[in-house]
């Protein structure tokens, strides 16, 4: 009788046991753990390197952490950076990132913290989708 | 304050984009490096393409 082709074997190790959707909410939480939690050291640490790489050079580059909602676009940034995760919640805690974008170089800085966010959550889904044996 | 050139900040921003755009969206290793260098590629060439096209327009 034939298998299906397309299950792996983080998928084996983990269908019906466990909460289905830890890697979706570590891999949020914190960039890669989510592909470390399946076993996927190698994509988990290159996950990690690219999110939290964009992420500091964000910051470095004085780049602007949305903290309220007061209008379309700022909601939009707010929930970019949110992908972050940990890293935003901490950032907030530590004061990183400046109050407000002067030169040329913190607005790019402010899009690269928003797009880390955005990849982060790409990458939490792609380790959901491992999890459930929907990508190998 | 990190301040790298436009150029600079523009290849930064393809690698790690493509990074993340090739291990998600191919299955196979090889199959990712080949999406995550055909992405790069992309946002690199048409970064450069645009920044010269509002170079004729502008003049």
């Amino acid at each position: 009788m034939a298998t299906a082709p397309n299950t792996n074997d983080a998928a084996k190790q983990g269908s019906g046991q466990g909460f289905v959707y830890l890697p979706l909410i570590a891999g949020w939480l914190v960039p890669g753990a989510g592909h470390f939690l399946l076993r996927k050291w190698g994509r988990g640490a290159l996950l990690s390197a690219s999110v939290v790489g964009m992420f500091a050079v964000g910051i470095a580059m004085q780049g602007q952490l949305f903290s309220g909602a007061h209008e379309i676009l700022d909601v939009l940034g707010l929930a970019g950076d949110l992908g972050n995760g940990l890293l935003y919640l901490v950032s907030q805690l530590m004061g990183w990132g400046a109050d407000q974008v002067k030169v040329t170089t913190a607005d790019y800085g402010t899009r690269f913290i928003v797009v880390a966010g955005l990849l982060n959550v790409i990458a939490a889904v792609d380790a959901h989708n491992l999890r459930t044996g929907r990508k190998s | 304050m990190f301040k790298p050139s436009h150029f600079a900040a523009v290849v930064l921003f393809a690698l790690f984009a493509s990074v993340v755009f090739g291990i998600t969206q191919r299955e196979t290793p090889q199959r990712m490096i080949r999406y995550g260098i055909y992405c790069f590629l992309l946002f690199v060439g048409s970064a450069v393409a645009l920044s010269w096209a509002m170079f004729f327009i502008a003049r």
